[in-house]
């Protein structure tokens, strides 16, 4: 990483906030599109305004995968109005409409300026679309992209659709069956996580980080439990380092089971999906043996985990997970046998290496594109440090290529829970992680089972959160199932919208 | 006298066993994935249901959305009279009756479009335009496959057509009529919206075909498009029974059993073949319905020698 202009650290460190590098807005902006070109992957971009000031600060996060490191900057905006980095490095273009909704600050130059979750400026009177402060703002009321033309019809799906899932506006530009361009349109669970967290970390904060996208449970709580920790200047005990890995891997397990089912359901196939339903039921009740509850909920907290596993458990924990994984390697060789189901899977939904470079994709998404990321290995921390599943990649971009990596996670998170069970750390499993440290920054990368979870918190000057910062994997990925289905035919959408099953609630925070 | 009972007989058992064949395809699937599945009773209950439901219906509809379901199930139901079943002759069968019999189904077809599109929704004029495209491609196996009865058996009625000489050319034609058969049930498959033309237990509507028609039918009207349905996968059963089933059907005593057996059977095959496989994707199924054609009209050329 070329250190120009950037404050280095790690993930799980904790810095002074005078430390980081203050760069005037043309060289911050120089700075992060220079990195971006050299591949460097944006982890997080945000804004903040310190307290007692009217003006914005920027922050970003640049993350060297090569060298492990994380480059941090800040700019303070002199205006409410700033040059756009999307033109030139397209991988922020969501960060920077995110900004441009929270602090009412216009990214000039941005070619498709829209609101992300449709709610007022935390400014008030500062609005980047000029509405009044009264004025009501409706979720999905906005200008969508249209093609013209006496052969095209537009197709409208959601927020309320036919299946139980949860709400989303699709808006599709479609020519017979082929499908020009699919619009994708959030903002219906739009519940305030973030700002809900400030003046934190209080009783509710870690129920509310395992619900900022539930099925990530272990992911997002494990990403908190490292921020607090690296504010407090504590490490948790290895074995309870050793016990979130086991969750954070059965909370993998689990879900790309279930996905690779709902994958054969959706194309019709009965056995896998019926089989794979069952079987993510299996990986659940490993995570409720653990824990007590199945999405492992109350396991991970600041300092530790609740939760020990004495050896007869232990035991048990094996027997039930060689047996399930039995029974998934079963239903999914059934997949990969069927030629009826690989002809559906093979060459639908393709996303380019280079597309998933600039958009800066994440998880399964972009290790399915040929892209080697994976915070396990990039960022490791806790037992990743000592521990490692390889990587699991593969090279065509397709349903095929995301289903065939979630199904070489699960062989290979499946023998590292069982390394892990066998060789469990002795030794407590919580030490009290203490006072925050004030005026700090601390950034967490966490490889939850859609890809990486970034958590960056800074504190004030009496330790408590001034700005908290979460960005979900799905946030990286939305705009990958959209490139996706270009020119793809219209009754594939379903099939490609579960090859990437991303969140609406962690996108909607 | 004994006519009468006949076509009472007919028309009971054409209007009751139909939404047994869907129990017996509901169950075939249920032991593919490992589960118990619904009772086979369950299309009976499910009808029941929703025939003491009120419906809904969308304000910008007009009398076309109305007539859509009652068209289709008045459709499949007259169709239901031209095919033999057992031993017995077709209530109703007169000379080139078989373009009746196609176009009655055709008919239905038309109401059941017609009444997606008065929706104006974009889901339903899409399904709409898939049907009709894949209809087109499924009539002229049909057809085909009646060309070669027809030749076979010298006759240009359904009730001749299928009737008991059919068996006797299973061993100077098999050839042509094993074509036939294989044409056809891939026409049934493709008809009923069944896997791997459609999925009948999606609940995505961008993929569906027949499903996204009736998106917005609800209660007694839907009710009376799963009952046409039931009865429209009934006859093509029927069709495909008495080509296959023809040697047994010929004697009073064995046909009712083998013609029960049979249908249950199809019914069976129906579901294996929704358990092993996926469904096609939009753009190749075409090329199975084709294929379709192509089965049927060597039928017609090995006849032709």
């Amino acid at each position: 990483m070329n250190t120009s202009g950037l404050t280095l650290t790690r993930a799980g460190q904790a810095i002074p906030r005078g430390s980081i590098a203050a760069l005037p807005f043309a060289d911050f902006r120089r700075v992060v599109i220079d990195q971006a070109r050299e591949g460097l992957a944006v982890a997080a971009l945000f804004g903040d305004v310190p307290a007692g000031s009217e003006r914005v600060d920027l922050y970003v996060v640049l993350a060297d995968r090569e060298s492990s490191r994380l480059g941090v900057g800040k700019t303070t905006l002199e205006l409410d109005a700033f040059a756009s980095l999307t033109p030139d490095c397209a991988r922020v273009h969501l960060f920077e409409r995110e900004i441009a909704e929270q602090y009412g600050v216009r990214p000039e130059g941005h070619p498709w300026l829209k609101p992300v979750r449709f709610h007022g400026s935390y400014r008030s009177g500062h609005d980047a679309w000029g509405r009044g402060p009264g004025e009501p703002i409706v979720v999905g009321v906005t200008d969508f992209f249209r093609v013209e033309g006496e052969e095209i019809h537009e197709v409208a799906v959601g927020p309320v659709h036919a299946g139980v899932i949860e709400p989303g506006h699709f808006r599709f530009q479609c020519h017979g069956e082929q499908v020009f361009h699919l619009e994708i349109s959030l903002g219906y669970q739009h519940r305030g996580i973030e700002r809900s967290l400030v003046g934190g970390p209080d009783k509710k904060t870690a129920h509310l980080m395992e619900v900022v996208a539930g099925d990530t449970s272990i992911g997002h709580a494990t990403a908190y439990c490292r921020v607090v920790e690296a504010l407090a200047g504590r490490q948790p005990p290895i074995r309870a380092d050793a016990l979130r890995a086991i969750a954070l891997e059965l909370e993998r397990l689990a879900n790309h089971t279930g996905d690779l089912g709902a994958l054969a359901g959706d194309v019709g196939f009965l056995p896998t999906a019926s089989y794979c339903g069952r079987l993510r039921g299996d990986f659940l009740n490993l995570t409720a043996l653990i824990c007590g509850s199945r999405f492992g909920r109350g396991m991970v907290r600041p300092g530790g985990v609740r939760f020990d596993v004495e050896p007869s458990r232990v035991e048990e924990c094996s027997k039930r997970l060689k047996k399930a994984l039995r029974d998934v390697t079963t239903a999914v060789d059934l997949l990969w046998n069927s030629s009826s189901v690989q002809a559906r899977f093979e060459g639908t939904g393709t996303v380019s290496l280079e597309v998933a470079t600039d958009l800066g994709l994440v998880g399964p998404a972009a290790r399915a594109c040929g892209l080697e990321c994976d915070s396990r290995r990039d960022f490791p921390s806790g037992i990743y440090r000592f521990a490692q599943a390889p990587i699991s990649s593969w090279n065509t971009g397709d349903v095929f290529a995301r289903a065939y990596v979630r199904w070489l996670e699960i062989e290979r998170s499946a023998a590292f829970i069982m390394d892990q069970l066998q060789s469990l750390p002795d030794g407590p499993i919580e030490a009290p992680a203490g006072a925050l440290r004030p005026d700090h920054l601390a950034i967490s990368l966490v490889e939850g089972w859609r890809g990486e979870i970034c958590h960056v918190a800074l504190t004030d000057h009496a330790g408590r959160f001034a700005r908290y910062k979460i960005v979900d994997p799905s946030f990286h990925n939305w705009m990958g199932l959209a490139m996706a289905l270009r020119d793809e035919q219209i009754s594939d959408f379903p099939l490609c919208n579960k090859s990437f099953n991303l969140s609406y609630c962690g996108h909607d925070l | 006298m004994e006519t009468i009972a006949r076509d009472a007989a007919h028309v009971l058992f054409a209007l009751g066993f139909p939404p047994l064949l869907l129990g017996v395809i509901g169950k075939t699937k249920a032991f593919f994935a490992g589960r118990v599945g619904p009772p086979v009773l369950q299309p009976y209950y499910d009808l029941i249901k929703l025939f003491q439901k009120g419906s809904v219906i969308g304000g910008t509809t007009t009398w076309v959305f109305r007539a859509g379901p009652a068209a289709g199930l008045a459709t499949a139901a007259l169709a239901s009279l031209f095919i033999p079943l057992a031993g017995a002759a077709a209530p109703v069968s007169f000379a080139g009756d078989l373009v009746l019999f196609a176009y009655l189904l055709g008919l239905g077809r038309f109401f059941t479009a017609l009444a997606a599109l008065d929706t104006g929704s974009p889901f339903e004029g899409m399904g709409a335009a898939r049907e009709v495209t894949f209809a087109c491609l499924a009539e002229p196996a049909f057809f085909l496959g009646l060309l070669v009865l027809a030749k076979l058996t010298g006759s240009l009625s359904m009730g001749g057509m299928l009737g008991g000489s059919l068996a006797a050319h299973w061993s100077t034609a098999g050839a042509s009529l094993a074509l036939v058969l294989l044409s056809w049930f891939i026409v049934l498959l493709a008809e009923n919206s069944r896997i791997p033309f459609d999925d009948p237990n999606t609940h995505l509507e961008l993929t569906m075909i027949h499903e996204v028609m009736v998106l917005d039918h609800s209660g007694p009207a839907f009710g009376m498009i799963l009952y046409g349905a039931a009865i429209k996968l009934f006859v093509f059963s029927a069709l495909v029974a008495r080509v296959a089933f023809s040697a047994g059907l010929g004697s009073a005593w064995l046909a009712w059993p083998v013609f029960v057996v049979g249908m249950l059977l199809i019914a069976v095959v129906v579901g294996v073949v929704e358990s092993v496989m996926a469904r096609l994707r939009l753009l190749h199924v075409p090329t199975l319905l084709v294929a379709a054609c192509l089965l049927s009209a060597f039928g017609v050329v090995l006849l032709a020698r």
